[in-house]
C-alpha cells in the first residue's frame, strides 16, 4: 500500500516535470547567426509558404524513379549546396570546351559540364581531347535575392575597365546572351543585345531562374520546360520537374537570408576591418550595395553587405584555367561575395575549400592564391604585421 | 494572450503524458471464455522460436489459434531545437494465427498494419513440415533469419518505443521474403544449438537508388512485386546458426547475400551481377544473477555499388545497438501479481557509409548515434507501459557539424 502510494507519486512527478518542459529536454537550436538557412524577415504568410515549398524542392532527392540522370554530378541541389552553405570537393563540377568568347566548341561532345557519374548500366562522360577545363565547386547560395535585386546600372558603375583611377584594378561585367525563357529586368543595360551576367563564378547567368534551369539539367540531368534537352541523349523530353516547383525554388533562392555577421563589436575584428579597407580588398570585395525596387517588399530598396563588387577580374595566371563562359576571358572570375565566409566549414565538412575550385585550404591561402589585378593587394597582405593579418582574418571570418 | 497559449501548451502536455498512465491503469483482464496459451519465458528457447512463442488464444474446439500485439505512443520530438510539437503514433496493430493442420504439420501466419493502413505487410505466413527435430521444411512468406531482432522484435517484449536503428535500417528489419528452407534444433544438456538456411526472393535496385540518398537494404524492400518474382531472377541466400546456453545466453551469426540488381532482361544483360550481402552477430544474456539483461547485436552490409554511380551510396555500412536492462522493483502493484518496473538504456550506431571520399581521401561520416533511456512498467509479462528520452546525433555524409534531436515518448505495447 505504501509503495503504490510512492510509486504513484514518482511517476506522477516525473511525468508533471517533464510535461511541463518538454522544450528543455530537447537540444537548443543554434543560433540564428549561425544558421544559413532561413528566410530574410518581413516576408507575408503566402511568401512564407512559397519559402517553404522552395526549401522542400531545393532538398528533393532525384532517383531513377523521378528522373535523375542518366547522367549526373549529383541528385539534390541541397547535396552540393548543404545547408545553403558552400560545397566540398565531393560535388565539386567540371566545366570544358570554350576558351574565348566565340563560343563553347564541344557542346556537341557533352559540353559545356561534365557529368561525371551514370546510373548503373550508363558510362559517364570524360572530357574529350584537346578541350581545356576548370573545376567549380559549390558556392553558398544566401542572401542572392539582394544581389539579383541590385540594377543594372550599379554594376556598371563599379566597373572601370580602362582603369581611370589607376588603382590597378578594371572590373567589367560578363556581357552575355540570354535564353529566351528570361525576362530581363525592366531596367536592364544591354551592349549588342548581350545583358550584363550576376550569377555563377563566371557570371555566366543572367539571373536565378537561369542558374536554377541549368542546375537541373547539367547538374542533375532533369528537363524542364526551359531546358527539355536531356543531357545524355541530346533529345527533347517531356519535363521532369514541373514549372511551378521551379519557380517555388527560385522564390526559396531569392528570399534566403543574408548571412548575419558576428562578433561585431570586437575590438580584433574593428581593426582587421580597416586593414581590408586600406589593402584594397574592398576595392574588389564592395562592402555595401543597394538594391532597386524589387516586386519581394522585403528586398526592395534596401542596403546589405555582400563584399563582391559582382564584376569580372583578371586575377592573373595561377587561377587561369584556360576555360571560360560567356564574354569572360580564362583569367577573369567574379568576385564572390565573402558574406558567410566564416560559417563555410559548417558546411564543407569542417574544413574550408576557397577559390572557384575548391583549391585554398584556409582564408589566408585563398588570399595568397589573389593574382592579377589584386596582386597589389595579395602584395600589401604580405607585408602586414602578423597580428594584423590575424586581425584581417578573425573580421572575414566575422562575416 | 501568450501566457494563455504558454499554459495551455503545459496541461495539454501533461493531460497527454498522463493519458497513457490512467489508461493502462485501468485496463483489466476481461477474456475469460477463451483459453489463454501463454509465452515460454523459460530460458530454453531462440530467436528463432519467438515466432510461435506468443501468447495465443485458441476459441473453443477451434483448430485455429489468433493473437497478436498492438503498439502506440505519443512523442515531442525537437531536432536542433526546431520541434513541430506533439504526434500521436499508432505504430502498429499486428494479427497472427497458428494452427496445427495435422501431426508435424503446422501453419503461422502475422498479418501487420503499420502507422495506421499507410502499410499493410504479410510478415510471416508459411507452412513448417516436420521429418525430424533437425530438419524441418519452411515454405512460403517467412522472416529471413537475419541477426536477432528481426526475429523476435514484438513490440510487447521490447522495452523500448522506437526499434534500434541499426535493426531496421541497416538490417532492413522487418524483412520476410517468400521462399523455402530449413531448420532444425538440437539439445545437449544445457545447450541448444539452432540453425535455418533459407532461399528466398531479394531485394530491388532502390537499395542504391532513393529518397534517402544513401544505400539502404531497407528501401529494396519496397518493391511490391517482391512476394511475386525475384528482381534479379536469382535466390537470395540467409543462414543463421545459433547457440544457447541455458545458463549464459545466446549468440547467433548469421549471413544474407544475394544479387539485387536487374542485371539481365528477356535474355538480354543489361549490367554485371551486383550483390548485397550483410553478416549479423546477435547475442543476449543476463548477468549478475540474472538481474540485468544484456540484448544486442551488430550487423556489417556490403552492397556492390557501381564505381561510376555516385559515392554518397556508400559500400559498406556498419551499426549495432546494446540493450542494457534491469527491474528495480518486481512486487504486485495495484492488483498486478507479477509487476515489475524497469530501467535501462539502450546504446546504438549505424554507419551509413564506410569509406573515404575518392576527391579528398578524407572520411565518409553518414553516421548515427543514439542514447535511449527507459522506464518501463510492465503489469503483466505481456503488457509494457513505456517512457523513453531518446537523444542522438547524426552526422551529413561530408562531416559537418551534427544534428541533435531529442525526443521524449510515452507509449505502450501490449499482446492481446
Ligand atoms: C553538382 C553540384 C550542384 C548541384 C546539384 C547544384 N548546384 Fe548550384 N552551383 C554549383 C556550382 C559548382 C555553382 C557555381 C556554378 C557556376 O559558376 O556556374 C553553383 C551555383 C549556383 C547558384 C549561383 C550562386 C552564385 O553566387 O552565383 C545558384 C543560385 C545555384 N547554384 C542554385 C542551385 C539550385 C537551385 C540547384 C538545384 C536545382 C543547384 N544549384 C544544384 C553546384 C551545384
Ligand atoms: C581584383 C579584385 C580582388 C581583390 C583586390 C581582392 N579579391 Fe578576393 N577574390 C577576387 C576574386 C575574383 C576571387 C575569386 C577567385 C576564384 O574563384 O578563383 C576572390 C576570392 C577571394 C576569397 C575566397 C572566397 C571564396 O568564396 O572562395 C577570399 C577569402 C578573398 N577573395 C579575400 C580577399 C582579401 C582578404 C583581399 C584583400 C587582401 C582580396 N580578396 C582582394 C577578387 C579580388
Amino acid at each position: 500500500m505504501k509503495f503504490k502510494f510512492i510509486y504513484s507519486f514518482v511517476i506522477f512527478f516525473i511525468v508533471l516535470i517533464v510535461s511541463f518542459s518538454c522544450e528543455k529536454f530537447v537540444p537548443a537550436s543554434p543560433s540564428d547567426e549561425d544558421l544559413l538557412e532561413g528566410p530574410i524577415s518581413g516576408l507575408s504568410t503566402q511568401e512564407i509558404n512559397q519559402f517553404l515549398r522552395g526549401d522542400e524542392a531545393f532538398n528533393e532527392v532525384f532517383t531513377t524513379q523521378n528522373g535523375l540522370g542518366p547522367l549526373f554530378v549529383a541528385s539534390s541541389c541541397g547535396a552540393c549546396h548543404s545547408g545553403d552553405g558552400k560545397g566540398h570537393l565531393l560535388t565539386t563540377l567540371t566545366r570544358f570546351g570554350q576558351v574565348d568568347s566565340t563560343g563553347n566548341h564541344f557542346i556537341g561532345l557533352g559540353g559545356p559540364q561534365l557529368q561525371n557519374r551514370a546510373l548503373p548500366g550508363y558510362i559517364p562522360e570524360q572530357i574529350p581531347a584537346g578541350a581545356s577545363s576548370s573545376k567549380f565547386t559549390p558556392p553558398a547560395v544566401t542572401g542572392l535575392g539582394y544581389l539579383s535585386a541590385v540594377s543594372d546600372e550599379s554594376i556598371l558603375s563599379y566597373s572601370d575597365p580602362y582603369d581611370l583611377d589607376g588603382d590597378g584594378i578594371s572590373g567589367v561585367p560578363n556581357w552575355i546572351e540570354i535564353p529566351s525563357y528570361i525576362i530581363p529586368l525592366p531596367n536592364a543595360i544591354t551592349n549588342r543585345d548581350r545583358y550584363i551576367g550576376r550569377f555563377g563564378k563566371k557570371a555566366a547567368a543572367y539571373n536565378l531562374l537561369h542558374q536554377t534551369v541549368n542546375a537541373y539539367n547539367q547538374d542533375m540531368g532533369i528537363t524542364s520546360i526551359f531546358h527539355p534537352f536531356d543531357v545524355y541523349s541530346g533529345l527533347e523530353f517531356d519535363p521532369e520537374v514541373p514549372t511551378q516547383t521551379i519557380h517555388d525554388v527560385v522564390f526559396y533562392m531569392q528570399t534566403l537570408k543574408a548571412p548575419i555577421p558576428r562578433q561585431q563589436n570586437d575590438a580584433e575584428q574593428i581593426r582587421g576591418k580597416e586593414i581590408f579597407n586600406q589593402i584594397n580588398c574592398s576595392s574588389c570585395h564592395l562592402p555595401t550595395l543597394k538594391t532597386d525596387y524589387s516586386p519581394i517588399q522585403a528586398l526592395s530598396l534596401k542596403e546589405f553587405h555582400p563584399y563582391t563588387d559582382l564584376l569580372l577580374h583578371d586575377m592573373g595566371p595561377d587561377l587561369d584555367d584556360g576555360y571560360t563562359e560567356g564574354n569572360a576571358k580564362t583569367a577573369e572570375w567574379r568576385t564572390p561575395a565573402l558574406w558567410g565566409l566564416g560559417l563555410s566549414p559548417n558546411s564543407q565538412g569542417g574544413q574550408y575549400f576557397l577559390m572557384h575550385d575548391g583549391r585554398a585550404r584556409s582564408i589566408e591561402e585563398a588570399i595568397l592564391w589573389h593574382g592579377g589585378e589584386a596582386s597589389n593587394s595579395k602584395n600589401l597582405y604580405q607585408n602586414l604585421l602578423q597580428q594584423d593579418k590575424e586581425a584581417l582574418i578573425k573580421f572575414l571570418k566575422s562575416l | 494572450m501568450k501566457i494563455f497559449t504558454y499554459i495551455f501548451k503545459r496541461i495539454f502536455c501533461f493531460l497527454l503524458l498522463t493519458y497513457f498512465k490512467l489508461e493502462a491503469n485501468t485496463q483489466s483482464d476481461s477474456i475469460q471464455f477463451f483459453q489463454k496459451i501463454k509465452e515460454d519465458t523459460s530460458r530454453s528457447k531462440l530467436n528463432m522460436d519467438a515466432v510461435y512463442n506468443r501468447p495465443f488464444l485458441s476459441v473453443g474446439k477451434l483448430p485455429i489459434a489468433i493473437g497478436g500485439y498492438v503498439e502506440a505512443n505519443t512523442e515531442y520530438a525537437a531536432k536542433d531545437g526546431v520541434s513541430n510539437g506533439f504526434s500521436f503514433q499508432a505504430r502498429r496493430l499486428t494479427l497472427f494465427f497458428s494452427s496445427t493442420i495435422a501431426k508435424k504439420l503446422k501453419f503461422f501466419s502475422e498479418l501487420e498494419f503499420e502507422d495506421g493502413v499507410k502499410e499493410i505487410n504479410i510478415e510471416f505466413a508459411a507452412m513448417d513440415i516436420e521429418f525430424h527435430p533437425l530438419l524441418n521444411l519452411r515454405a512460403g512468406i517467412l522472416m529471413n533469419p537475419i541477426g536477432g531482432f528481426n526475429q523476435n522484435h514484438d513490440g510487447p517484449r521490447w522495452d523500448f518505443i522506437d526499434r534500434p536503428i541499426s535493426a531496421t535500417q541497416i538490417i532492413p528489419s522487418t524483412l520476410s521474403n517468400v521462399g523455402f528452407g530449413f531448420h532444425g534444433k538440437y539439445y545437449f544438456n544445457r545447450w541448444i544449438f539452432g540453425y535455418e538456411a533459407y532461399l528466398t526472393n531479394g531485394f530491388d535496385d532502390q537499395i542504391i537508388s532513393n529518397s534517402l540518398n544513401r544505400t539502404s537494404l531497407a528501401e529494396g524492400k519496397h518493391n511490391p512485386e517482391r512476394f511475386i518474382k525475384s528482381n534479379s531472377g536469382l535466390p537470395m541466400f540467409t543462414g543463421k546458426i545459433a547457440v544457447r546456453n541455458r545458463k549464459i545466453g545466446e549468440l547467433g551469426l548469421s549471413y544474407m547475400t544475394g544479387v539485387y540488381n536487374r542485371w539481365k532482361q528477356d535474355g538480354l544483360i543489361l549490367d554485371s551481377k551486383r550483390s548485397a550481402s550483410i553478416f549479423a552477430l546477435d547475442f543476449n544474456t543476463s548477468l549478475f544473477n540474472q538481474r540485468i539483461d544484456f540484448v544486442g547485436e551488430i550487423a556489417k552490409v556490403w552492397v556492390d555499388v557501381p564505381d561510376t554511380y555516385s559515392q554518397t551510396f556508400g559500400a559498406e555500412q556498419f551499426g549495432g545497438f546494446v540493450d542494457i536492462l534491469g527491474a528495480i522493483y518486481r512486487k504486485p502493484i495495484l492488483g498486478w501479481d507479477k509487476a515489475k518496473i524497469l530501467i535501462g538504456l539502450r546504446l546504438e550506431y549505424a554507419d551509413f557509409n564506410q569509406g573515404i571520399f575518392k576527391e579528398t581521401d578524407g572520411n565518409i561520416s553518414d553516421h548515427i548515434w543514439a542514447m535511449v533511456p527507459t522506464i518501463s512498467f510492465r503489469p503483466v509479462g505481456t503488457t509494457v507501459i513505456r517512457f523513453n528520452y531518446r537523444y542522438h546525433q547524426e552526422i551529413d555524409l561530408l562531416g559537418n557539424p551534427p544534428a541533435r534531436t531529442g525526443i521524449i515518448q510515452v507509449g505502450f505495447s501490449s499482446y492481446f
